[in-house]
């Protein structure tokens, strides 16, 4: 009976790495470590249901065919389009990321991550200011001060309170929870705001009015901040710009409440911007919660690929990027995809309503080992492995920490490695024939 | 598999290695290797008595890491066409993928370019252990180039604990170990403790300045590691960037580095000390008011000592990106120059950042900036004592070598920049009274022959009997040409080398891309006997348990990273 230690859980940005998973008869039958999603993501594997067959749609239903159909079906789309959107693949490995950016160049598509709809603005907040962050283990030993910023791990990262930030236990942080001050801010109480010893609750869409005031009052403009600024009091925002210039160490982790609230990635300028200024008086980073467990690991690979981190586009058959124009989104609201490859992710559930009407009128390929609202619009579906359980691969943890997946079980389906690779190839074979 | 056999014929040789400067022969190649003759039926490329060196070698770039978050947070750069056909976007041809880029360009575009301009290895210069999986993953993306990494040592836990407690063996074990996992080459020390003491917004000052909360100063972690890199018998020798970089006074400190590693007894047959990118190093005055340059104190320390090498740092005028394991450095340029500022500590290890920034030659500091690397190259006298670099991109991108080569080589050049400066400028440097011009031959010492020696590679950087076929051949006729004058066809033929051959194969011909064959990557596996080995790993066990947010099994980079691995044995001595 295999017993593999320290596999990685690939679902949360969290990316735990001790993990002990026991598989009989090539079913894991035991896991410890985990949280209760990552529970569910191993478990997930034999409860959830796998797309069996690769399909093409044929007469309105899908209908099964062997793989080498279904991928010359998703080549002759990708050769005959003008305009392909190829988006997704956050929870798939880093080689099957270079892949498709390869794909992307190859086909003279437009390749970008759920990033669009998540941390996007994180990444236009680092253009203009910068990114200030540390490694995960740093906060757990050092941090005295740690301020969750619209997020909400006590669901959305279930263990990462426990092993790396608030109840983590380090080396100048030998008293864990104990020893430090926990902040957040949010719009709602959460549950992550119940354990904290300060909430503040922020009037929806007022972070920037936070952060600016925040910044005046560490810069020692006290003077220019109004008797409330986004709900909350004068002196609360004193105070509490008070405990970041005193703590230690401090650490802002901000969610999806920053990037996708009103002001978008000035939000995230602003946040960088404090850091900066808390770093005169002391020391201060930020880190991004980071959902898809390798949404990092896209913006990686994308930005040594191409040289940029996401919504790139290979029209000109070099790169070019400029969210906003050439965003997932914005090329399915302006009705200008005329096909596209949507892998490890959902945009039927998660678009807005008129993106998801263009989707529905062109051709659309999906790769995921899971069926979902996207398959109810796909004309192709090709099953994929399940990274970090059938499959090994690299995932960037939310601190761009690259950490190895363990290949768990074995498994008849394609890796989206290798799917992409046959894309590739039967991709050149239709132009030369052509 | 058949012999594949090349006669460069008519190639005007210029390889130190051999003392062979500018003489016409013909060199055969076997199999990838520089061999004594070939038979009639091999290729034959005629050199046409143009200039042949052995491929160049950088042995201290930025090109795998960092650099990424270089790219992440300066998108603009990959617009810039700075230095025509080596920068700008490209698109995808049959033989090559699409290329964005100036300064950090995409992992495509470094392999092509640097191929483009007669290099076939490179050296990147920080390996951070933690985050090594991801320097060798962007390796695997750059093609042509032979790599190697070096790892990031000097504000470590574990050595600095070590060190305290007098433990030196097992210190040897513990680098040994992190080579290991990090798949590094080496031992780079980034202003030793310094990073540690960032971990708290600190810095340290000087080599005798404690390391907060760890009870040992700089001066203690070079010497330690120092020892361990001997003890080892690592190929290379330590590679330090001193405190104080980037602070006016700091000549000062470099040289007391310098001096302090003249007791360290090299085991193997190179330096014992590598100093990195000397001029943001070699600065005189108390502030950057009366900031001049320290060029001619370094320098004059240098001439009179024979246990060290080191690399220049030079200054490119134009946008430049910094990234460095500095990372106190990087806040303080990020706050003086109003420049965004990205920062990443690594628990346990060390520190970085990373700052855009521009050099003006209307600014007097970056002029003095400038004319300091070039002063070190000139006034230092023995060339095997320095590799050319620009640190790229700290100094500038590597695009701009050949630009670079022509102020080591043409005065009158020189002149044409320094025309440009402004009194104050002109006034803290020494520049404009050197009138030393390089040759061709002391080039290539500086670009790829001392290298060599310096990385204890004998196969590289040179193109004697047995060495790795990698060969420049540049559009240039040595004896029709006066580099001090005809100083721009010197930049051109420099740019784009007639060919480039790499392990015996041609991967640029004309300036083009012709071929894209993957590297190797070269890493140090040093034994250490067991018990020491055994006891070490006690001690790092309670570290991942404690400490770390990985696990130990994790940390280890696995071989699928390095799909051309060349292993580097070597024998501690304990
Ligand atoms: S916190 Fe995230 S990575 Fe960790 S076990 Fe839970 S779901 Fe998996």
């Amino acid at each position: 009976m295999p017993v593999i230690k320290d596999a990685v859980c690939s679902l949360c940005g969290s990316l735990c790495d001790d993990i002990t998973v026991t598989v009989e008869d090539n079913k894991i039958t035991k896991i410890e470590n985990a949280c209760i999603l990552g529970h569910s993501k191993f478990v997930g594997m034999f409860e959830h249901d796998r797309i069996e067959n690769p399909m093409i749609r044929k007469d309105g239903e899908l209908v099964p065919v062997p793989y080498e159909e279904a991928i010359e079906a998703a080549a002759k789309i990708l050769v005959n389009s003008r305009r392909t959107l190829s988006y997704g693949w956050c929870s798939t490995s880093c080689e099957a990321i270079a892949k498709a950016i390869q794909l992307a160049e190859e086909t003279g598509s437009l390749i970008d991550s759920t990033a669009n709809v998540c941390h996007g603005p994180s990444a236009l907040a680092a253009q203009e200011k910068g990114s200030p962050g540390a490694s995960l283990g740093v906060i757990k030993n050092r941090a005295d001060l740690i301020v969750f910023w619209g997020c909400n791990p006590v669901h959305a990262h279930p263990r990462h309170m426990s092993r790396y930030s608030s109840f983590s236990k380090g080396f100048f942080s030998t008293k864990g929870r104990k020893g430090r001050k926990m902040v957040v801010i949010d719009v709602r109480k959460t549950d992550t705001a119940k354990l904290a010893d300060k909430y503040v609750e922020i009037e929806q869409g007022s972070d920037l009015l936070l952060i600016t005031a925040l910044r005046s009052a560490v810069n020692g403009h006290e003077d220019v901040i109004p008797e409330t600024v986004a709900g909350i009091s004068k002196e609360e925002i004193l105070e509490l710009a008070e405990n970041l210039k005193n703590a230690q160490f401090s650490c802002i982790f901000f969610g999806m409440g920053v990037t996708q609230s009103r002001s978008k990635y000035k939000n995230g300028d602003g946040v960088s911007s404090l850091i900066s200024d808390l770093n005169q008086h002391t020391k201060s980073v930020m880190i991004g919660m980071r959902g898809h467990y390798n949404v990092t690991g896209f913006g990686q690979v994308a930005t040594w690929e191409t040289g940029f981190p996401m919504a790139i586009d290979f029209a000109r058959g070099f790169p070019y990027y400029n969210p906003g124009e050439t965003g997932a989104n914005d090329v399915l609201v302006r009705e200008e995809a005329d096909a596209a490859i949507i892998s490890a992710a959902d945009p039927g559930a998660h678009f807005p309503q008129k993106a998801v009407r263009h989707l529905a009128k062109i051709p659309v390929i999906q790769i995921d080992p899971y069926a979902n609202p996207t398959t109810e619009i796909a004309d192709v579906v090709i099953p994929a492995a399940v990274v970090g359980i059938e499959a090994e691969g690299t995932a960037y943890r939310m601190d761009a920490i690259p950490l190895r997946m363990k290949k768990l079980i074995d498994t008849e389906f394609k890796t989206d490695e290798q799917i992409a690779k046959d894309l590739i190839a039967k991709v050149r074979e239709l132009k030369e024939g052509a | 598999m058949r012999m594949s056999e090349i006669l460069i014929k008519n190639a005007n040789v210029c390889d130190p290695a051999q003392g062979i400067n500018c003489e016409t022969m013909d060199l055969c190649i076997r199999d990838g290797k520089i061999v004594e003759s070939v038979s009639e039926s091999a290729k034959v490329i005629d050199a046409a008595g143009r200039l042949t060196m052995a491929g160049g070698f950088d042995g201290h770039t930025h090109s795998a890491g960092k650099i990424n978050v270089g790219r992440f947070m300066n998108p603009n750069d990959a617009r810039r066409t700075l230095v025509p056909g080596l920068s700008g976007p490209e698109a995808m041809t049959e033989k090559t993928r699409a290329q964005v880029g100036y300064n950090t360009p995409n992992t495509y575009a470094i392999g092509y370019r640097y191929a483009k301009l007669g290099y076939t290895t490179i050296c990147e210069a920080a390996i951070p252990m933690l985050a090594a999986r991801h320097t060798h993953e962007e390796f695997k993306e750059i093609p042509i180039l032979d790599k190697m990494g070096l790892s990031l040592f000097g504000s470590n836990w574990q050595v600095m604990e070590y060190i305290r407690d007098k433990e030196p063996e097992k210190l040897a074990a513990y680098v040994a170990w992190g080579l290991k996992a990090s798949r590094g080459y080496g031992v780079k020390i980034v202003n030793a403790g310094g990073g540690e003491a960032w971990g708290w917004g600190k810095n340290v000052s000087g080599l005798y300045d404690p390391v907060p909360n760890f009870d040992v100063t700089p001066a203690e972690i070079l010497m330690g590691l120092a020892e361990a890199n001997e003890k080892l018998q690592l190929p290379h020798s330590v590679h330090v960037h001193c405190n104080n970089l980037g602070k006016p006074g700091n000549y000062e400190t470099t040289i007391e580095t310098m001096k302090m590693f003249e007791k360290v007894k090299p085991v193997v047959d190179r330096q014992a000390l590598h100093v990195t990118h000397v001029q943001f190093n070699a600065y005189a005055g108390t502030s950057w008011r009366d900031f001049e340059t320290g060029a001619p104190m370094v320098a004059d320390y240098l001439n009179g000592a024979n246990h060290l090498t080191f690399d220049l740092g030079q200054v490119i005028f134009g946008p430049a990106v910094t990234m460095t394991a500095d990372g106190p450095v990087e806040y303080a340029n990020s706050r003086m120059l109003h420049e965004k500022w990205s920062n990443q500590d690594i628990e346990l290890e060390d520190a970085s950042g990373v700052v855009p920034l521009s050099y003006s030659p209307k600014s007097f500091i970056n002029a003095v900036q400038w004319a300091i690397g070039i002063e070190l190259a000139l006034l230092v006298e023995d060339p095997w004592k320095i590799m050319f670099t620009t640190d790229s991109p700290n100094g500038g991108s590597f695009v701009n070598y050949p630009e670079a080569f022509t102020y080591l080589m043409s005065a009158k050049k020189r002149e044409q920049v320094i025309s440009g400066f402004g009194k104050m400028a002109l006034d803290r440097m020494v520049l404009p009274g050197l009138d030393r011009e390089l040759s061709f031959y002391e080039l290539a010492i500086m670009t790829r022959s001392m290298q060599s020696k310096m990385y204890s590679r004998p196969e590289k950087g040179n193109l004697k009997v047995g060495s790795d076929a990698d060969v420049a051949i540049y559009d240039i006729i040595t004896s029709d040409i006066d580099p001090s004058v005809e100083h721009e066809k010197v930049k051109q033929a420099f740019s784009g080398a007639a060919y480039t051959l790499k392990d015996g194969k041609v991967v640029v011909k004309d300036g083009k891309i012709e071929a894209t064959p993957m590297g190797r990557t070269y890493w140090v596996n040093a034994k250490v006997p067991a018990d020491i080995d055994s006891a070490m790993n006690k001690d790092t066990d309670i570290k991942f348990k404690k400490y770390y947010t990985v696990s130990k099994s994790n940390y280890m980079v696995e071989d699928s990273y390095l799909p051309n691995p060349v292993e580097i044995s070597t024998e501690g001595e304990f």
